[in-house]
Parts: structure tokens; C-alpha cells; sequence
């Protein structure tokens, strides 16, 4: 099995590791760097409870070597809250209730993040489109659709 | 419940409590089985079969273990050694953990390998050489019964036949004598799938033996830690591993639904291996594997008959059933009832005669029959009876609303003896449906539904009217292997005033550490936020059966009101000696005691709390704690109505949920928002198995779907925008008149939405479709009917 070196920018800090060719990129941030919460829930990029942000694009991490990401920046739910304050997300998933069992909540944020980032003001058909590669088995979806809503408005209440 | 007797501060039954789990989650800090890692800690992962059915003639494990950092390959053989190549199913089947001549299911553990991480196990797995003998194999239960069919269970002695057991309940000659004189007779063949709850995180474990200690620690994806406890001694005691050197820690889960109750092999066999090489062993199976071995759901074969008069009363009802378990029965029911509550099946309707009667079969599948966020066998029951209504509906050309209000118990009949024998504690079904119909609009939808007929265009309004039975249960009748199913509470209050609560439940997503602390907090005037909640630990926690089929309000959540009331007995006694008065001078008011006629005299719990520790009376025990195991009296009976508004293209044969509107009534309400997230979530498991799941195998016992590329779940743009809200009928025998809630929107819905979009073709003279209904099923009918080309 051959090493590479690989460089990546965690949640702002730079990593330098070892790793197998052939390593996960969502192993390396469980396992490796022991940061466990991005989930593993389908192996076939099917059920996105893996998704982090990698150079600001949401990306389902049990589909990408970690070699991929070398030289990259990549964003985690550990990244999500800055100087101990809630990202609006975050807040928004507890306010509205838009999450139950918690496993698919970090991926769902982190793909809310760049559906934001991209569309500050989404409709609702946009934000289930926006977030239907993502499944939740608890919520039915409606208060997850609302947690991205609270986002969205404190968001661009923020920014004006 | 109309008015809250707590203040926001203390937040007890009835606020709508913001989780106070959910500050972890949103982090990324939950800690789930997967994220458990320990010092030395290796990696399992599990050979499995390409076949249905066949002879292992050899298993050739060289070459797996000439790979580096591989430590041991697990076979049957190796288990036998033990006697712990079988167990026992929560059925009292019997399951093989590894075979050692036969495989019996496509997916079936074959062996398991153990190394320094999953990439080298995988590895591994492959290097495993397995020479099968494929055998014919059956997958059909109607195959499966016929006399000429191969005998699959070889392993039971004397066994002649594929038959597991026959169940019946009901009187059959009153119910016979009722068809032979009813005017109108309606029948139809309902058949509920297999399906599987594939909660997102699939199942697994890290078991740690000690060896120097003798104490085996496993960490586990589990509903139910303290049976699997118990479990875990009675299948292993004789290699050594006895009750109290057994912790069975159940982390966060990642949704359950029924899935994470049976014990499957990986565990058994992780387990094993910990104690073989004595450092801790990790499995945790990838998507496929949970999808094509653990246990499904449904997978009933109905054919439901009705009788009513000419007039619409209902006469009787029968049902007889074939089941499919698969290679053995794996179903997680209480032990008196193998089809679970089964007998549901008269619903809300008054109906004198009734009769079911099932048998269950093996065939060359998963084993299991568990349950799918369903309380043991109700979403079939239901299933059956809310569709055959609709079917003498349409016979009698009576409106199916309508049809339902003439022959529902009525609310001046609780409590209800059902001809199955249920005993209904309370309902009021036609306030339900009254309300469903408001909210919907619903003489408006038919008219509508008339002029786009007229026009021909498909659209179709479905109601489900149905009754839930939950909160198993009452010790006379429910155990699961001999286990009565009550429930507990250890209650402690701190000097300070705090608590902290351990319950023998587990949630896995339903906000127990919020709920449970509401409901301490209604009855002691502690506040939710200064009450620990903790579940999961054997070592911690008292005993009890874990949290499925809606129990956990039912049962553990009236334990810690008792517990809560038992603690108020003391601290009666404590305020007595502080205020020097009798303990019968005293009143207790959400928070405190004070002295009758003089309320200014009085002192708060925390008071109470601090003297119970500084100050307790002389002759009583210090110390401020109770302990409760709460036998319920009676089942608890949640219902509601909804009603789903359909839109089909009728050239497409696309279908379009355009609304669906669901009143529920669990009695009373400890917590509205969470309440609401519950049904939402229960809704869309039963959109799930209405119009996406089914697993499908081929006549050769091979799984079609079995990954999430091809088994459907809804995501967001599936699921409708769910309508809910809801009527309030307390039980009479809860302490809190609470019911339990999170299962009946899962039995409601799917026959709410078959019924719809059977109405939306009922006038093209179709009278029933199997669940998921597709758009290709509706292509294929309309097709059949002529209505397209």
C-alpha cells in the first residue's frame, strides 16, 4: 500500500499526515483526527450524513480519498461555531426542532451551509430541493426546512 | 391538557421545551457506537453469503490470515467449540450466530475476521475462500407451505413441514354465523410487504473483555440494554460470563424504529472474539449489510373479509393471514403473542364478531418480523381493517367518512371491550374525524373530486380512522422471554435542590432527557433544567425493557411520576418536622408545602431537599430518593384521523400527495414541539412503505434493492408539508393521562394514502393496490382499465 503525504486545512488548522492511497476522506477526519461528527450512513453517497465542506462546496466524504483533499480546505460541523456562538444553522435546528436522533443533523447543516452560501434567500421548494440529497429517517423533513428558514433570515438580517 | 400548572422557569407537561440533548448534537459531539474507541481496539468485519441456500462444503482461511495485522478468522467451528455457534431468538427460535454446514439466507454471516483496522478486515473478507453447494431456494411462503416442499429447518428434529405456528383469536363460529346472514360481504386480498426501518446509522458494537477482571463491557447499538444484559448471561454463562461482570452501554443511537431490539450475530460473534483474543473488538455493519441482514418488518399475506347489513352496520370481520419470517422467527413480540397485538385489527369500529386466524412459515430470507416504528403488528392490522372499510364503501356507493361515523364506538362506550378482547381505555372518534374534515375542507374536496372526474382528471381524497394500542405492558400478559415488560425510575434529589433521574428505557431520538425532566419537573416543581436525565448503562440504571412500540411514556414515563409522588411522600414528612406542624396540615402546590389556612407557612422542595440532607427529622432515613417499577394496569389506546388528498397525471400516472391532514390524540401532552416532531417523522414512515420501500428477492432468494441506491427513502422533496393537530382524550389510567404517540402515525398513514389513490381510480372499477404504490402500479392499472393507450 503506498503513503502520501497529504496537507489539509481542518476547520482552519493545517494537518500534515500519513495516509494509506486508499483511506476515506471520512475516515481520516473520524479516525485520524478523531473528530466524530461527520457520520458514516450509506457508503454510497446516497444518504449524505458525511458531508463537510471542501473548498466551500459541500461534498459527501465516504466518496472521496483523502489524497483528494490535499493541499485543500475542508469544513466540518466542528468548524461550525465561531468564538463559542452557535452558527444561525446550528441555533436554527434547535429553535425550530429540526432534529431528533442527531445523526444526520451535522451532515444536513453542513449542507444547508453552502445551499446558503450560494442562495441566502431560498424558497421552501428550493431548500427541500437544495437538501434532498440528504435523508433523515426521524423529522419528516418540515422542522428541517424551518431550522434553514430561521437560518436564512437571521443570516441576512446579519449581513444587512 | 387545556392549562399549565408550571411556570416557563420550571417547565413541566405541557411547554413546549426546547431539547436539551440537542446541545451535543449540534455540535458533532454526540457519541454514537461508531465513534467508541478504545485503547488496542480492533476491527471486525463478516464474510457473507452469495447465496439463498446452500451447503458449505469448505471454508479455507490461509490465506486471509497470511495477510498482516490480521489476528484471528472467526467460523462456525471455532463457535462450536464454545456450544455458542447458535442462540436463541427473542421468539424462542433458535438462530444460527455462524453455520457450520448450511447458510440459509443470502447476506447470512459465513465467518468473521478479525484485524488491526477495518481497511486490513476488509481485506480480509475477501482473501476468505468458501466453497458452496447452492441449493433450490424457497422464497415463496405459499411455496414454502406446500407438502412438497424441502423441509429448511433440518436442524430441528422431527421437523416435516415449513410451518412455525398457527395463532387464532376471535370466536369462529358467532363471526361464521354472522357472514352466513349478512347482507353485503366484501373481501379483498391485502398484502403488506417486507420492508426494512433503516434507521441512518446502521447497528454495531465495540465489546471489551477484561480478562484480569473477568468483566465484559460491550458498547451497543441497542433499544433495549438490560434484556441484552440478560441475554448475553443466559446464552454465555457457561463460557464464564456471568450477570454482574456483563455492562451493556447503549451511546446516543441513531434512530431505531424497531431495528435495534433483536440481537443479531455481529454481536455475538464481536463478542466472542473479544473474549478469544481478550482486547476490544469493533463492528459496525456498512449500509448493505444492514439492509440485507437484520431484520425487516410486514411481510403479511391478508385476506380480510367484512359482513355488514344492507344499511352499512358492520356484522363481522375476518382475517386470515400467512406470514413470511424468513428462516426463523426473529420478531421481538411479547412472548404470549407471536402476530404482537395482531387483534387491533377491529379498529375504531364497533364490530360484534370477529375472527383471525395466522400461520407463520420459513422460507430462504432474513430472518425477523420486527417491527417498523410500529407497535408489534398494528400497522398490518390497521392496514387491513381501514382498507377493507373502503372497499364496502365503495360496494354500499356510501361516503367512506360517513360509513366510519355510523360505526365507530362512540365516546359514552369507553371503556370498550373489543371481540378480539382489548379493553379500550378512552377515545372520542367521531370529535377525530369531525376535526380532520373541517380542517381539510373536506364536502369541498369531494366536490371538486366530482367536476375533475367529469373532466378526466385523477384525483383522490383517502381517510384512515384508526386505533393504536401501545405501552406494553400490563406483567399478567406481556413478557419477553419470560421478562415482564414494566418499566422504571431511580429518582435523587440533590442538597441543592437538583435531581437527577435513570430510567430503563433508551431514546433514540425521542427526547427522553427532555421529557422525562418535564415530567419530574410537573410533579415535583423542580425545573427541567436542573433534572440529569440518564438512560443506556446497565451498571447505572434500573432494570427495565427498553424503549419501542411507544412505551416509554406509557411505562417508564408513569414510573417517574410515581417515583416523583414517592419523593413527595417523603418530603411531606420532612416539611412536617421544619414547620412544625402534621404531615396532615400540609398542602402540596406545584413547588412547595405549605400549612393549610396559612399559606404564607410553607417550604420549597429545595428547602425540603437541603434538610434532607442537614435536618432530617430524627427516626428517618436521611437522604431524598425513590425508586418506582411501574406495572401498568391496562394498554393505552391512542387514535386519530387523517385524511391525504391525491393528484394522479393521468398520463404519467404520477402521484402527487397534494395534502395530508393528521389529527392525533395521545391524551395528555408532555411536550407539544416534540409531540409534533414525532408524528411528522412517523408520517413519513408511512409515505415510506405507501409509495417508495419494499424489499424485493428474486425466485432465487437474491436481493434485489438491498443498498440506498435502490431502496427508496422519501427525502425532502417526497414528503409532503405535513397538516397536524389534535384532540385531547387523557387515559383514565395513566398517572399523567399521557398515551405514547410515536407509532401511530406510522399505522395511520399508509391506508389514509392507499385509500386516496385507490379513490382516485375507484370509478375506473378499481377496488384495491398493494403497498408502495408506484407510479409504474398505477401506469399498469390504468393500462389494464383502457384510461390510457
Amino acid at each position: 500500500m503506498s503513503k502520501h503525504t497529504v496537507s489539509i486545512d481542518i476547520n482552519g488548522t493545517t494537518v500534515t499526515k500519513e495516509v494509506d492511497s486508499r483511506m476515506l476522506l471520512v475516515h481520516f477526519i473520524r479516525e485520524e483526527l478523531q473528530m466524530t461528527g461527520t457520520h458514516i450512513g450509506c457508503d454510497t453517497s446516497s444518504c449524505g450524513a458525511c458531508t463537510i465542506l471542501m473548498n466551500g462546496r459541500s461534498v459527501k466524504s465516504c466518496t472521496l480519498y483523502t489524497v483528494q483533499a490535499n493541499g485543500k480546505s475542508v469544513k466540518t460541523i466542528e468548524g461550525m461555531e465561531e468564538g463559542g456562538a452557535l452558527h444561525p444553522l446550528q441555533e436554527g435546528f434547535h429553535e425550530e426542532h429540526g432534529l431528533q436522533c442527531g445523526f444526520c443533523t451535522p451532515g444536513m447543516i453542513m449542507r444547508a451551509a453552502e445551499l446558503l452560501e450560494k442562495n441566502p434567500n431560498p424558497s421552501e421548494e428550493e431548500i427541500r430541493w437544495g437538501i434532498s440529497g440528504n435523508l433523515c429517517r426521524c423529522t419528516g423533513y418540515v422542522n428541517i426546512v424551518k431550522a434553514i428558514q430561521y437560518a436564512a433570515e437571521k443570516m441576512q438580517k446579519e449581513a444587512a | 391538557m387545556s392549562e399549565l400548572k408550571t411556570t416557563p422557569e420550571v417547565c413541566g407537561m405541557g411547554h413546549s421545551m426546547k431539547r436539551k440533548e440537542d446541545a451535543r448534537f449540534l455540535r458533532g459531539q454526540g457519541k454514537y457506537t461508531d465513534d467508541v474507541v478504545l485503547p488496542g481496539m480492533l476491527h471486525m468485519d463478516i464474510v457473507r453469503s452469495p447465496y439463498a441456500y446452500a451447503k458449505i462444503k469448505s471454508i479455507n482461511t490461509d490465506a486471509a490470515m497470511a495477510i498482516p495485522g490480521v489476528h484471528a478468522v472467526i467460523t462456525g467451528d471455532v463457535l462450536k467449540q464454545y456450544n455458542l455457534h447458535w442462540m436463541p431468538t427473542l421468539m424462542s427460535d433458535t438462530q444460527m450466530v455462524l453455520p457450520t454446514d448450511t447458510v440459509m439466507y443470502q447476506s447470512q454471516e459465513v465467518a468473521a475476521v478479525i484485524a488491526d483496522d477495518r481497511y486490513i478486515a476488509a481485506d480480509a473478507v475477501e482473501a476468505v475462500e468458501v466453497e458452496y453447494e447452492p441449493m433450490q431456494a424457497v422464497v415463496d411462503p405459499f411455496k414454502s407451505m406446500q407438502s412438497d416442499a424441502p423441509v429448511l429447518r433440518t436442524d430441528k428434529e422431527g421437523k416435516t413441514d415449513n410451518h412455525i405456528w398457527h395463532w387464532e383469536t376471535g370466536d369462529k363460529d358467532s363471526t361464521e354465523k354472522a357472514f352466513q346472514n349478512a347482507d353485503v360481504v366484501v373481501k379483498e386480498n391485502v398484502y403488506l410487504p417486507r420492508i426494512h426501518v433503516a434507521s441512518i446509522e446502521t447497528c454495531g458494537c465495540v465489546a471489551s473483555f477484561e480478562p484480569a477482571e473477568g468483566k465484559l463491557t460491550v458498547y451497543m447499538t441497542t433499544q433495549a440494554p438490560h434484556a441484552i444484559r440478560t441475554v448475553v448471561a443466559l446464552v454465555a454463562g457457561h463460557v464464564g460470563l456471568s450477570e454482574e461482570k456483563i455492562r451493556i452501554i447503549s451511546p446516543d443511537i441513531g434512530g431505531g424504529f424497531g431495528g435495534k431490539v433483536p440481537v443479531y450475530p455481529g454481536y455475538v460473534i464481536a463478542i466472542a472474539a473479544s473474549v478469544v483474543i481478550g482486547k476490544p473488538v469493533k463492528w459496525v455493519e456498512d449500509r448493505s449489510e444492514n439492509l440485507q441482514a437484520d431484520s425487516f418488518a410486514r411481510d403479511y399475506h391478508m385476506s380480510v373479509e367484512l359482513a355488514s347489513s344492507s344499511s352499512g352496520k358492520m356484522e363481522a370481520l375476518r382475517i386470515k393471514t400467512v406470514a413470511d419470517h424468513g428462516y426463523t422467527d426473529a420478531a421481538a413480540n411479547p412472548s404470549k403473542y407471536p402476530a404482537g397485538m395482531f387483534s387491533i385489527c377491529t379498529g375504531s369500529y364497533d364490530i360484534k364478531n370477529a375472527f383471525t386466524e395466522m400461520d407463520a412459515y420459513y422460507t430462504n430470507k432474513p430472518p425477523g418480523g420486527v417491527a417498523y416504528r410500529c407497535s408489534f403488528r398494528v400497522t398490518e392490522a390497521i392496514h387491513a381493517i381501514e382498507r377493507i372499510v373502503d372497499v364496502l364503501a365503495q360496494k354500499l356507493d356510501r361516503d367512506p367518512a360517513d360509513l366510519r361515523m355510523q360505526n365507530f364506538i362512540q365516546p359514552e362506550a369507553f371503556p370498550y371491550q373489543s371481540a378480539l378482547g382489548w379493553e379500550y381505555d378512552s377515545g372520542d372518534y367521531p370529535r377525530a374525524l369531525k376535526l380532520a374534515m373541517d380542517t381539510i375542507g373536506y364536502d369541498d374536496l369531494r366536490k371538486e373530486q366530482a367536476e375533475k372526474r367529469a373532466k378526466g382528471e385523477l384525483m383522490g381524497i383517502g381517510l384512515s380512522t384508526f386505533t393504536e394500542v401501545v405501552g406494553a405492558g400490563p406483567s399478567k400478559d406481556f413478557d419477553i422471554l419470560g421478562i415482564k415488560m414494566f418499566d422504571s425510575c431511580e429518582l435523587r434529589i440533590h442538597p441543592t435542590g437538583k435531581a437527577i433521574a435513570r430510567f430503563g428505557t433508551k431514546s433514540q431520538g425521542q427526547g427522553h432527557e427532555t421529557t422525562y425532566a418535564q415530567i419530574l419537573a410537573e410533579e415535583l416543581g423542580i425545573p427541567a433544567a436542573h433534572i440529569q436525565i440518564e438512560e443506556g448503562d446497565t451498571d447505572t440504571a434500573p432494570y427495565g425493557l427498553g424503549t419501542y412500540a411507544s412505551r416509554s411514556t406509557p411505562t417508564a414515563g408513569a414510573a417517574a411520576a410515581k417515583a416523583a409522588h414517592k419523593v413527595r411522600d417523603k418530603a411531606r414528612k420532612i416539611a412536617a418536622h421544619l414547620l412544625e406542624v402534621s404531615e396532615e396540615d400540609l398542602e402540596w402546590e406545584v413547588g412547595k408545602f405549605y400549612v393549610k389556612g396559612s399559606p404564607e407557612q410553607s417550604k420549597t422542595i429545595q428547602d425540603i431537599a437541603f434538610a434532607a440532607y442537614t435536618n432530617h427529622p430524627q427516626g428517618l432515613e436521611a437522604g431524598l430518593e425513590a425508586t418506582h417499577y411501574y406495572d401498568p394496569p391496562n394498554l393505552t389506546f391512542p387514535f386519530g384521523s387523517y385524511i391525504c388528498v391525491v393528484d394522479i397525471d393521468p398520463k404519467t400516472a404520477e402521484i402527487k400527495v397534494r395534502r395530508f391532514v393528521a389529527i392525533d390524540d395521545c391524551g395528555n401532552i408532555i411536550n407539544p414541539m416534540i409531540v409534533e416532531g414525532q408524528i411528522h417523522g412517523g408520517l413519513t414512515q408511512g409515505l415510506a412503505p405507501a409509495m417508495y420501500e419494499e424489499l424485493i428477492y428474486d425466485e432465487d432468494g437474491n436481493i434485489l434493492n438491498g443498498n440506498f441506491m435502490d431502496y427508496l427513502l422519501p427525502t425532502a422533496v417526497e414528503t409532503p408539508n405535513w397538516e397536524t393537530d389534535r384532540t385531547v382524550t387523557p387515559s383514565p389510567h395513566h398517572p399523567l393521562g399521557a398515551k405514547g404517540v410515536a407509532e401511530s402515525p406510522t399505522v395511520g398513514a399508509p391506508p389514509a394514502i392507499a385509500n386516496a389513490v385507490v379513490d382516485a381510480l375507484s370509478h375506473l372499477g378499481v377496488e384495491n393496490m398493494d403497498i408502495p404504490i408506484t407510479p409504474y402500479k398505477v401506469w399498469q392499472v390504468l393500462k389494464e382499465k383502457g384510461a390510457v393507450a
